[in-house]
């Protein structure tokens, strides 16, 4: 177990990156702390491979620091870093058993037999392939696969780190949670610092206590689910996290705070103070759907707005509403109805209204 | 979709049927008509039934030569196959130094038969051969026309030199195959270099391995030219292998009768062991 530190680390595969956009890492300082579940938020593309690549040895970092518990490792193979890692495609010895499989890394450690046997089969058990141990790996179902090559980053005992690329991306979705359950069980259990890379936020907050979202090569926030949820640091934590993502809206300053079209957004007075410091023109509001608040009746700071359209999911509704030209999406109660045309009112509750400059959050100094 | 029974379309077979039987069943049922004739000039044959193939079978000198060519096909085998693949797992991945190397290579392989032999004919000469003059210079006594052991050593050498390249391109193929997960794999469970050859390479280069075991069990059961070129079979008849027998035997002697049943049992031994081979190494890969 260690503790892992990327200090001012930046990755281009270009030889001589000329720009910003030649680098897959922009320059980023992130601590990994020992013992963490995480997982590392990000569409595809934008670096979120190539970082855990860095962390695990496979790929030396064109600039910065890879640190372990304070000890400079990047000249280290990942032999030498001690470091598990499961890949988004299993990757199975073929010409060997399930068991054979699952002992390999065991082996390669010098572990003792009894050791082995007694640590692959807790394994198998864990992850329900204890029958088929004893089969030839290359006659296995694509999610036995997957299964077997999580189980040979799980069986080491000693390793600094393991790293999950995706690991299940080829398993179907009822397993999947399952499997999502086991991984958060094992950590609990033996408290091994855990990365896990994927695209989907369902998975990152089932799995980590933290999540660390990744953009155009940048980490751009790395909080708890609750935290990207509230507080999105980010404009595209905004728009990634939550279903449907953040209602974003581009705005201009006026004198109580910003409008768009023709409606004003009353701001807080540290909003407005800190909005007068900066220059940029690239200004936006932000409010998550599930914060819009719609009535019949007009309240204070209310806008009247034409409902557009309404979906239905089961257990809550999805309406878009017409505010001037920009189309907001707002979620609503199962019970609430109104016909599409007619017109309600809409309040945005300023605590959770949030302002973004440069796709940033301006965020109260404490 | 059903499909529709026709047998006039057995008709599309016959081109092909035609080509086949003038390259090979004709030739061959030629053979197997002299194989049980005997024949004194035309007109004069007489039906021998098995006797020919009796008389092979019991002949020493070929059952020597038998002898001889199983130890030689095992020796090249044993040699080749294993260098070929060092050679290809020594061999640089990508780059110009990887073209380079498969160029150099590949050189032996692109030189005729006879001309391989008449190279080492004069490269293992004592007097003006670089290698064999180089050798007596170290104090070894070494002569490939007056000792067997030499006779033996140069042939394999000089067979080990034209094809060896042959298994290394195989194996670089087979190794080129293999995807980059797989050493990532290993290197994360810290695998040695060992059990990343006996583990990953090896068992993905199984099927190349296949073809170029056959191919040098039959290329070398059959050699003629290079050995004969060399050293003529010598000294005495201690590198005389099976097709040069049998070449004596028919175009020297003109014993049509007996080559051609000893040509037979040549060519049953061969698809035997063929089969043998790869059927061994395929049922290996169906169990469990």
């Amino acid at each position: 177990m260690a503790e892992i530190h990327l200090k001012s680390l930046a990755h281009s595969y270009s030889k001589s990156p000329s720009g910003p956009e030649d680098y897959a890492i922009r320059q980023l300082d992130h601590v990994w702390h020992k013992g963490g579940a995480y997982a590392l938020l990000g569409p595809s593309g934008c670096g979120k491979s190539t970082m855990l690549n860095i962390i695990s040895g496979l790929v030396q970092p064109s600039e910065g620091e890879v640190l372990f518990d304070g000890i400079r490792v990047n000249a280290l193979s990942p032999r030498d870093r001690n470091i598990a890692q499961v890949f988004q495609f299993p990757v199975i010895y073929d010409s060997m058993t399930v068991y054979q499989n699952l002992a390999f890394p065991l082996k390669n450690n010098k572990v003792p037999a009894a050791r082995i046997k007694e640590r692959v089969q807790e394994i198998a058990e864990v992850l329900e392939i204890e029958d088929k141990l004893h089969k030839k790996a290359k006659n296995l179902t694509a999610d036995e696969k997957q299964k077997v090559s999580m189980g040979r980053g799980l069986v080491r005992e000693d390793v600094s780190a393991i790293l999950f690329d995706e690991p299940l991306t080829v398993i179907d979705p009822q397993l999947k949670w399952k499997l999502r359950r086991k991984l958060k069980q094992i950590h609990e259990q033996f408290d091994i610092t855990m990365v896990y890379v994927t695209h989907d936020q369902l998975e990152a907050s089932t799995f980590a206590d933290k999540i660390a979202v990744m953009y155009d090569g940048q980490i751009v926030q790395f909080g708890t689910p609750t935290e990207l949820f509230e507080q999105p640091n980010h404009t595209f934590v905004g728009y990634f996290i939550g279903s449907p993502g953040m209602n974003l809206i581009d705005v201009e300053r006026c004198e109580a705070g910003v409008r768009f079209g023709s409606a004003e957004v009353v701001l807080e007075p540290w909003q407005i103070e800190y909005l007068n410091r900066l220059s940029s023109t690239n200004v936006k509001i932000g409010i998550r759907p599930e914060f819009i608040e719609i009535g019949l009746e007009p309240k204070v700071n209310s806008y009247e707005v034409e409902v557009l359209d309404m979906e239905d999911l089961g257990t809550y509704k999805i309406i878009d509403l017409g505010l001037g030209d920009e189309t907001l999406k707002a979620r609503v109660d199962e019970d609430f109805d109104a016909r599409i045309g007619s017109r309600v009112h809409l309040t945005m509750p300023p605590q959770w209204t949030m302002l973004y400059v440069d796709e940033f959050l301006i965020q109260e100094q404490s | 979709m059903d499909k529709i029974p026709n047998n006039r379309a057995w008709w599309l077979v016959l081109p092909v049927f035609l080509l086949v039987a003038f390259s090979a069943l004709i030739p061959l049922m030629t053979v197997v008509n002299y194989s049980v004739q005997d024949i004194f000039g035309p007109g004069q044959a007489y039906f021998v039934g098995t006797e020919w193939f009796k008389e092979v079978l019991t002949d020493e000198r070929l059952q020597d030569s038998l002898l001889r060519q199983f130890l030689f096909s095992s020796a090249v085998l044993l040699i080749q196959i294993p260098l070929g693949i060092g050679v290809a797992l020594m061999m640089p991945k990508s780059g110009i130094k990887g073209s380079l190397c498969l160029i150099l290579v590949a050189i032996p392989l692109l030189i005729p038969w006879n001309v391989v032999g008449t190279i080492w004919q004069i490269f293992a000469r004592g007097d003006i051969g670089l290698f064999g003059w180089g050798i007596n210079q170290l104090g070894v006594d070494y002569n490939y026309t007056g000792s067997t052991v030499d006779a033996w050593l140069t042939v394999l050498l000089m067979d080990v030199w034209h094809w060896t390249p042959l298994v290394a391109l195989l194996c670089y193929s087979g190794l080129r195959a293999i995807p980059e997960a797989f050493y990532q794999a290993a290197e994360i469970d810290r695998a040695s270099k060992w059990a990343v050859f006996r583990y990953i390479q090896l068992p993905r280069l199984k099927s190349v391995l296949i073809i170029a075991v056959l191919l040098r069990f039959m290329d070398s059961f059959m050699i003629y030219t290079e050995p004969f070129v060399l050293t003529g079979g010598g000294p005495g008849s201690s590198t005389t292998f099976l097709s040069q027998t049998l070449t004596t035997m028919a175009i020297g002697q003109f014993d049509l009768g007996r080559a051609a049943a000893f040509s037979l049992i040549y060519f049953l031994i061969v698809l035997l062991i063929s089969w043998l081979f790869f059927t061994a190494i395929t049922h290996a890969d169906k169990e469990q």
